[in-house]
């Protein structure tokens, strides 16, 4: 289970032609570090550690905000069409993504988005996925708590601000981890509107490495490991909440 | 909802249900106000898209993106696509090859680790590690792995004088090799999903197994299993709808330059490849049209059977 990191570290110290020697070495004499300067130096990668945290951050921030408020509307208020409203919404959960990426393409490209972090950031601002999960928790909260409350005189927001927000936590947590992991793997939507290098994630920079250092394959290790040590460290300090919130939603996002 | 037309019997009554259409109306507007931002961005980013997607199913691309009219021509030119039947064949093949192993070495891990156990957290941890790490780069290390000159995989095979191979460039094995990817990517996340499943199979039923004298293969067949079916239900539902729209393993793993594509290649990769590599974005629509009715009728389906193998309480 763990051969392959184990393997991608120990080839990322290695020379290319004792990662090319068969028996191959286990551990190298002396560790090139020298391959990850290689990495870092045909590859912007401070620029891609600021692209993917920054995108993934907004897109945090915009869904926790954006479906939070959408989920106590369609848990707690009454107006005509909400229940159709959800429906409608429900049901782009079920239709792939292949079904609306062109036109999401053509959109970014007509507002001149293409090559920019907004083309990144703002499709994913909106959630279906956050808004029924937030839904459903929003649902398991009693409303004894807002009905005392509402006759203190609290509005609607303040109850959905001062009330609601708090006690859910554990929702929003694994709402953020969700986007988090989903946003940082991403690979399909930054390689089709991100082609310029300065713009690019971390993922779609490794196709990129790929591409550039073919069979490198120390270079190329390297690289990996300085794109997905950034998760890995936060899954291993905050493991409760990513297991809670897979356990929770139940899927990848 | 509305007081209208009832006549109030007293100034009193009739503030209050004046008070109330006001509360009424200011829960409206609330309502609306809150999920504007996100039924807004919805729309005009996915709803609006989707129905586009329809309109150019039936349109053709020339260049600098300009569309004409084209009729059913997309839809006649999908059935008769050899590169779109053979795409369908290795999803398929990868579908049928992914679900089942990632659901059946799932539900073991999760069975394994669903006792008390030295260590158990760190086991958790590793088998979660690929979840969290980019498919870019999983493909990227199993890419070396696999290699057929260096690759540590063959190395190992020779110690057992087992011959090595093309993995990623011999038609045989590619589509194999990549599903064994996705199976070591995916076990980390159906194993959380499978042991809150576990978790919630109470104990008292295991006792009474245990008083007639079950032994533990058996108790997993006649209590674990059968009570774990809503659990493998959803997660077979779930992991469908994703194996059928796989890309980034192929994506890096393969690549568009291979000679081996033809043989790989996912409906997803196709429609990638068609709408964004050769512009031919209205027969790609279609593509995407088509992928959407496969996965409905593959749910629905799914949905009707449900009821002949999933126990619910």
């Amino acid at each position: 289970m763990v051969t392959p990191f184990v393997w991608m570290l120990l080839t990322s110290v290695k020379s290319l032609g004792e990662a090319s020697q068969v028996p191959p070495v286990i551990i190298p004499p002396t560790f090139h570090w020298d391959n990850y300067a290689k990495a870092i130096v045909s590859l912007p990668f401070m620029t891609f550690y600021f692209n993917t945290s920054f995108t993934t951050l907004a897109k945090v921030v915009g869904q926790l905000l954006f479906c939070s408020m959408a989920s106590f509307a369609f848990a707690r208020l009454r107006f005509p069409g909400r229940d159709a409203i959800f429906m409608i919404s429900l049901s782009v959960l079920m239709i792939p993504g292949q079904v609306y990426i062109i036109p999401q393409y053509l959109i970014m490209k007509d507002f001149h988005w293409l090559n920019t972090l907004a083309a990144l950031i703002v499709p994913g601002l909106f959630s279906v996925f956050g808004t029924f999960l937030l839904r459903q928790f929003f649902m398991t909260i009693p409303k004894e708590l807002e009905e005392a409350a509402t006759l203190d005189g609290c509005s609607y927001f303040g109850i959905y601000w001062r009330i609601m927000l708090p006690l859910s936590k554990s929702g929003l947590t694994a709402l953020a981890i969700m986007t988090i992991l989903w946003s940082w793997n991403d690979l399909l939507w930054p390689l089709i509107v991100n082609k310029s290098l300065t713009k690019m994630t971390l993922s779609a920079g490794l196709a990129y490495l790929q591409g550039e250092h073919f069979t490198n394959y120390p270079v190329l290790m390297a690289g990996s490991i300085l794109a997905i040590w950034p998760m890995i460290v936060m899954f291993i300090l905050f493991q409760r909440s990513f297991i809670e919130g897979i356990a929770l939603t139940g899927t990848k996002g | 909802m509305e007081s209208q037309g009832v006549v109030s019997p007293s100034p009193h009554i009739h503030a209050t249900t004046h008070k109330r259409s006001n509360l009424a109306r200011s829960q409206w507007l609330w309502g609306y106000l809150m999920i504007a931002p996100f039924f807004l961005g919805l729309l005009g980013f996915y709803i609006w898209p989707i129905i586009q997607t329809f309109y150019f199913s039936f349109t053709k691309w020339e260049a600098f993106n300009t569309y004409s009219w084209a009729g059913l021509d997309n839809y006649k030119r999908l059935v008769q696509d050899v590169s779109l039947l053979h795409a369908l064949r290795n999803t398929v093949t990868y579908v049928v090859m992914f679900v089942p192993m990632s659901i059946i070495l799932s539900i073991i891990v999760a069975t394994l680790l669903n006792q008390k156990i030295r260590g158990l957290a760190i086991y958790r941890t590793l088998f979660f590690l690929p979840v969290v790490t980019m498919p870019a780069a999983v493909a990227m290390v199993w890419k070396w792995l696999y290699n057929g000159d260096y690759g540590l995989i063959n190395y190992v095979l020779s110690l057992f004088a087992i011959k090595a191979q093309n993995w990623l460039t011999d038609p045989k094995w590619a589509l194999f090799a990549i599903v064994v990817v996705a199976v070591w990517s995916s076990i980390g996340n159906n194993m959380i999903i499978f042991l809150s499943g576990l978790q919630g199979i109470s104990s008292s039923y295991y006792e009474a197994a245990s008083i007639d004298g079950a032994g533990p293969f058996r108790k997993f067949y006649v209590i674990t299993l059968p009570l774990l079916t809503p659990t493998i239900f959803f997660v077979t539902v779930i992991s469908l709808i994703g194996a059928f729209q796989v890309f980034d393993l192929i994506y890096m793993m393969i690549g568009s330059k291979s000679l081996m594509v033809e043989n790989t290649q996912s409906v997803v990769y196709l429609f990638y490849k068609y709408a964004f590599e050769n512009n031919d974005k209205g027969y790609a629509s279609a593509v995407g049209i088509f992928l959407l009715v496969i996965i409905m009728l593959i749910t629905a389906v799914q949905m009707k059977l449900q009821k002949k193998w999933v126990h619910y309480e």
